[in-house]
């Protein structure tokens, strides 16, 4: 009883810790957090996987242990005392419960005998007599559910300790421990996987994981173990024919499903099943869950707009998801490696009372140069709305731990980004831009402010600064001016520059502007000189975006892979009687409570002496109730004037 | 000392329980089965097997809880009517929550709910009132007080199970989804239980200790809705999809109520003893009620609160298993669930086995509130899992 006590405690305490320290983390994320040292105490302590540690199984081992000798010593006397009515008892002890009661009745013991059992028997109580030498004994008693009680609780927890026991990976620790198992750490593809980390389809138990793309199929399964994974062989072949997402109005998602054909030598037909969560599917003792899902593959095609070198038009580029490709930039070649497409991106809306909206699809992709440093990218295909103008959003950022940083690059009127493109590589392009910065020049000259010639200076002074400007932004601009004015002008000159610099910009602007068929002698409509400022800003964040690329989503072919859970559990056919027997057991343990009643008679100089005693092994106050009851009764009946 | 023949004369009460029902028994009977019938052939194309099972068997428990505690019968047909009432002002339209009067101040679930609140904090007062004055009619106050705040907060969540199918067809459910409506569930249910024993034990002087960890859940309530603005109705994610969530909360809040409601019995105890000892004369010691009461209905509430938890685990294991795919897989919120039930496990074990009694017991059952309480709301806080659905 105490070792029960200690080894729940044990339980608990195991329990907390399993909860605190997060469980199957990788193992370099332990590294991170605990540091060298105290991850490999910790390691060495199984804290990593509480629940599957050495030391936990034990605890439970004992627990079943100590469990099944309690119901072995137990049973045989609980099972005596719910049929023994306790014809034995003695007259004295009976007057030593708390509950007793006498009277002197002048009646024939039969009359008195038989009015007990009456009221006995109406109070629900099973009873047996027994004629002694001198007296009359009649024996009651109510409730054998606290004793079936005991039995079905206790029975359920050593049941369930074991289904639950069976279910784990005790087996597959035995197997490693013999070295008939070894944990893969690579990240490689299934069928390249060595024998020694793979489980026939004979395994007893498992529970894993696979990622299916639509189309697609599989015949294995990946088991999460310590630090890597095993690879489990199905008894059948999961085909997924479709995977689907549906959403709420409000563009939550609402359900996840899975078209699935089950393939089999020993079926006719292939099986076929639709899944969802709270559904699944059950085949050959292989349950089928619906856990998650991702992209399975989608093709894309991308346009690439240059943002460093002199090439105008875009690249197509056409990729798959989870795929890399070798990509042909002005700083060399790097790698473009496709991670995630999304279809939706549900965020919570800007709007008044509704709650989300989506902002359409999106790719994310790593560019890498062959240093091997990478950035990371999100692009969303469709302009966003952001304070009720539209920008292509381009989310960078070094490393997952960072958030995105976004280049907000304006859309024109007709929603596309043809305008900034055009706009910036017009500022690329040296020769138009010389020309345009000439009139420029020439503009400011006429005034009569500039000698004759000095346009020419001018002009090269202009188109330099532009040239400043969308090389490197606004902070190659002023390293230009620090390099080369002394430091009492700068603020002087910085002014300047910058009008200058913006005076150029707009001179191309209002070129392109014309060229588009605008007119622009009532000066520019404010949407367009908002474009203008917007444009401005993006050119300078460039340099910060790093990329020699913009890449535009222009199409895709979304392909989903399913994210599908197979367990096979035979502990189940333990578990779930035992958790029936559990919830039988506590309530009729709790509400069933038993009580024994004794009525002794004895023929005494012309009357009956009788003696009411009971006791209860739970619940004395009710109990007490209950013979309260019982004994006004008696009391009415046996002594009707008092 | 009796001497002549005595005739014995037992007389017994021979009727059988449905003859000793009374005629407002069978009205209200009435009712119940066509309120029930009339949800079974409005709905019973939009229910599955499952859901039509729980509508027959809430209808039974009902109509056996309420022939053994008449209050019940008054109870629920106040909440039937109010909702009613509430559901004809709408007219199929959300918007009439701003247009109608009645709506608007008194039945829409949100007004509802803070009539709820407002009541339970009022009844705690005057429960106190009670204590300290002795006047018959500030307890007469407070419990009808408790009674209508319960009445309140079933309608109130009546009424919103109504409005979430006004937002869309597809968003409604029923309304014990997230924290906020569970802290509902957890007043009117703690309530309920204690109504219970208020009338069993003929005492009203638990009540203000219990309606303190009511007032508490409200305070929280309030604080959730509006700070965190948590009282919208959501679309349900899709793991939460099931006729599992029908059984398994509840359950679940029947634990959690009768194990809080034991907590606040351990609280009394503590303090009458203490009473006992140094002031034998105060009002503690004399108007708090007896020490063997309150072992007593910290035992029921403890066992109440443990088949009822023990049930509720088991159903959620076997939702688990067909939304996750296993039915146990250490979840921080499962395993603090386990954590929860071993310590009523031991409490229990030690009652019952080693007869532990008095101090010691009172003390471990308001600690045991603090580990449910973590179970409750410090998983969803601090630990991440598959239950994250009612962050905070
Ligand atoms: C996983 C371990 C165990 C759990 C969860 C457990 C649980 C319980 C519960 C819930 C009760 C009900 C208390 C009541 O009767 O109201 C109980 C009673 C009892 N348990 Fe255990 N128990 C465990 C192990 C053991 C062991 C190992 C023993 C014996 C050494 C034991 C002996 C008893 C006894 C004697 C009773 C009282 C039965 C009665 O008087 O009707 N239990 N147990």
């Amino acid at each position: 009883m105490n070792l029960a006590i200690t080894l729940l405690v044990a339980i608990s305490f195991a329990s907390i810790i399993g909860t605190v320290l997060q469980q199957n983390q990788p193992y370099s994320d332990y590294l991170l957090k605990f540091g060298p040292f105290w991850f490999e105490v910790f390691k060495a302590l199984g804290l990593f996987q509480v629940y599957s540690a050495i030391w936990f199984l034990i605890i439970l081992g004992f627990l079943v242990l100590s469990t099944s000798v309690c119901i072995y010593r137990n049973m045989p006397r609980m099972f005596r005392e719910m049929q023994d009515f306790r014809l034995e008892v003695k007259e004295k002890s009976l007057r030593n419960h708390k509950h007793h009661n006498e009277w002197e009745v002048a009646a024939p013991i039969e009359e008195c005998l038989s009015v007990s059992q009456e009221l006995l028997a109406h109070h629900g109580f099973r009873l047996r007599e027994k004629a002694g030498d001198n007296y009359q004994l009649l024996s009651a008693i109510k409730g054998a559910g606290s004793r079936w009680g005991y039995l079905l609780t206790h029975i359920a927890i050593v049941l369930i300790c074991i289904g639950g026991l069976m279910d784990g990976n005790v087996l597959l620790k035995i197997a490693e421990s013999l070295g008939e198992i070894k944990v893969e750490k690579r990240n490689i593809l299934a069928n390249e996987v060595p024998d020694i980390s793979r489980l026939a389809s004979s395994n007893l138990s498992y529970r894993g994981n696979v990622s299916i793309p639509e189309g697609g199929g599989a015949n294995v399964v990946f088991l999460g173990y310590k630090d890597g994974y095993l690879v489990q062989q199905l008894p059948f072949t999961i085909e997924v024919e479709d995977f689907r997402i549906e959403h709420y109005e409000s563009g939550q998602p609402k359900s996840f499903e899975s078209d699935l054909v089950i393939v089999d030598d020993e079926l006719e037909a292939p099986l076929r099943e639709t899944i969802s969560v709270n559904h699944p599917l059950t085949y050959k003792g292989v349950s089928i869950y619906q856990a998650s899902f991702g992209d399975g593959g989608s093709k894309i095609e991308l346009k690439g707009w240059s943002l460093a070198g002199a090439q105008k038009e875009p690249v197509a580029i056409k990729g798959i998801i989870n795929q890399s490709q070798k990509i042909q930039t002005s700083i060399g070649e790097m790698d473009l490696e496709l991670n995630d497409f999304r279809l939706f991106n549900i965020q919570p809306s800007p709007e008044e009372g509704r709650k989300f909206h989506n902002i359409g699809s999106s790719i994310q992709f790593k560019l890498r140069a062959a240093t091997g440093e990478a950035k990371e990218y999100l692009n969303y295909m469709s302009p966003i709305s952001t304070d009720g103008r539209l920008y292509f959003m381009s989310g960078v950022r070094s490393s997952p731990a960072e958030p995105f940083q976004y280049l907000y690059l304006p859309a024109d009127s007709s929603a596309s980004i043809h305008r900034f493109m055009t706009f910036y590589n017009r500022l690329k392009d040296s020769k138009g831009l010389h020309q345009l910065a000439l009139k420029a020049a020439s503009a400011t000259t006429d005034s009569g402010a500039v000698p004759e010639g000095g346009q020419e200076e001018i002009a090269n002074m202009m188109s330099m600064l532009v040239r400043i400007y969308v090389q490197g932004g606004m902070d190659a601009v002023i390293g230009a001016i620090e390099s080369r004015i002394p430091e009492e002008k700068r603020e002087e000159i910085a002014g300047i520059y910058v009008k200058i610099l913006r005076h150029l910009l707009g001179t191309v602007y209002l070129d392109l502007l014309k060229e588009e068929g605008q007119s622009i002698e009532k000066g520019m409509s404010e949407f367009d000189s908002q474009f203008f400022e917007d444009a401005g800003a993006a050119i300078g964040a460039i340099e910060r975006y790093g990329s020699p690329f913009y890449f535009q989503l222009v199409n895709y072919e979304h392909i989903q892979a399913t994210g599908l859970q197979l367990t096979r559990s035979p502990g189940k056919n333990l578990v779930y009687p035992g958790c029936f027997m559990l919830a039988l057991g506590v309530f009729l343990m709790f509400y069933m409570p038993q009580r024994r009643l004794w009525v002794w008679l004895r023929k005494k100089d012309g009357s009956v002496q009788v003696i009411l005693s009971g006791n209860a092994v739970r619940n004395e106050m009710d109990f007490a109730n209950e013979y309260q009851e019982i004994h006004e009764k008696l009391d009415e009946v046996f002594s009707p004037h008092t | 000392m009796v001497t002549s023949n005595q005739t014995l004369k037992l007389e017994l009460d021979q009727r059988s329980l449905l003859q000793r029902l009374k005629l407002t028994d069978w009205i209200w009977a009435a009712m119940l089965l066509a309120g029930t019938f009339f949800v079974y052939g409005e709905y019973n194309e939009l229910m599955d097997i499952y859901e039509k099972g729980i509508l027959i068997l809430t209808a039974a428990t009902l109509l056996v809880m309420g022939f053994s505690w008449r209050a019940l019968q008054i109870l629920t047909t106040l909440i039937a009517l109010l909702s009613l009432f509430a559901l004809s002002r709408y007219g199929g339209e959300l918007a009439q929550v701003e247009q109608d009067f009645f709506l608007k101040f008194m039945f829409s679930s949100q007004s509802a709910i803070m009539w709820m609140s407002a009541l339970y904090v009022m009844a705690t007062i005057a429960y106190f009132g009670w204590l300290f004055s002795q006047v018959e009619f500030v307890g007469r106050v407070a419990s009808s007080m408790t009674w209508i705040a319960t009445a309140m907060g079933f309608v109130g969540l009546m009424v919103r199970w109504y409005e979430s199918y006004l937002i869309g067809t597809d968003v409604g459910h029923i309304p014990v989804s997230n924290l906020y409506e569970v802290f509902i569930l957890f007043s009117i249910i703690t309530a309920l239980i204690y109504l219970h024993y208020e009338k069993r034990y003929n005492t009203r002087s638990l009540g203000g200790f219990v309606l303190l960890i009511i007032s508490a859940a409200v305070g929280f309530l309030l604080w959730y809705a509006f700070d965190r603005n948590a009282a919208g109705i959501q679309p349900l994610v899709p793991a939460l999809q099931s006729y599992w969530m029908k059984i398994h909360v509840p359950a679940n809040f029947v634990g959690y109520g009768a194990f809080a409601l034991a907590a606040m019995v351990g609280v009394v105890y503590l303090l009458k003893k203490r009473a006992l000892d140094h002031n034998p004369t105060g009002v503690m010691a004399l108007r708090l009620p007896e020490l063997n009461m309150l072992d007593d209905v910290m035992y029921k509430s403890i066992a109440l609160g443990f088949a009822f938890f023990t049930l509720a685990t088991i159903l959620g294991a076997l939702w688990a298993a067909e939304a996750w795919g296993g039915y146990w897989s250490w979840d921080p919120k499962e395993t603090w669930a386990l954590i929860v039930w071993l310590n009523y496990a031991a409490w229990l074990h030690m009652r019952l086995t080693k007869g532990w009694r008095g101090r010691p017991m009172a003390w471990w059952s308001v600690i045991g509130l603090f580990v449910t309480l973590f179970a409750f709301l410090g998983v969803n806080m601090f630990l991440s899992g598959l239950h994250s659905y009612g962050e905070l």
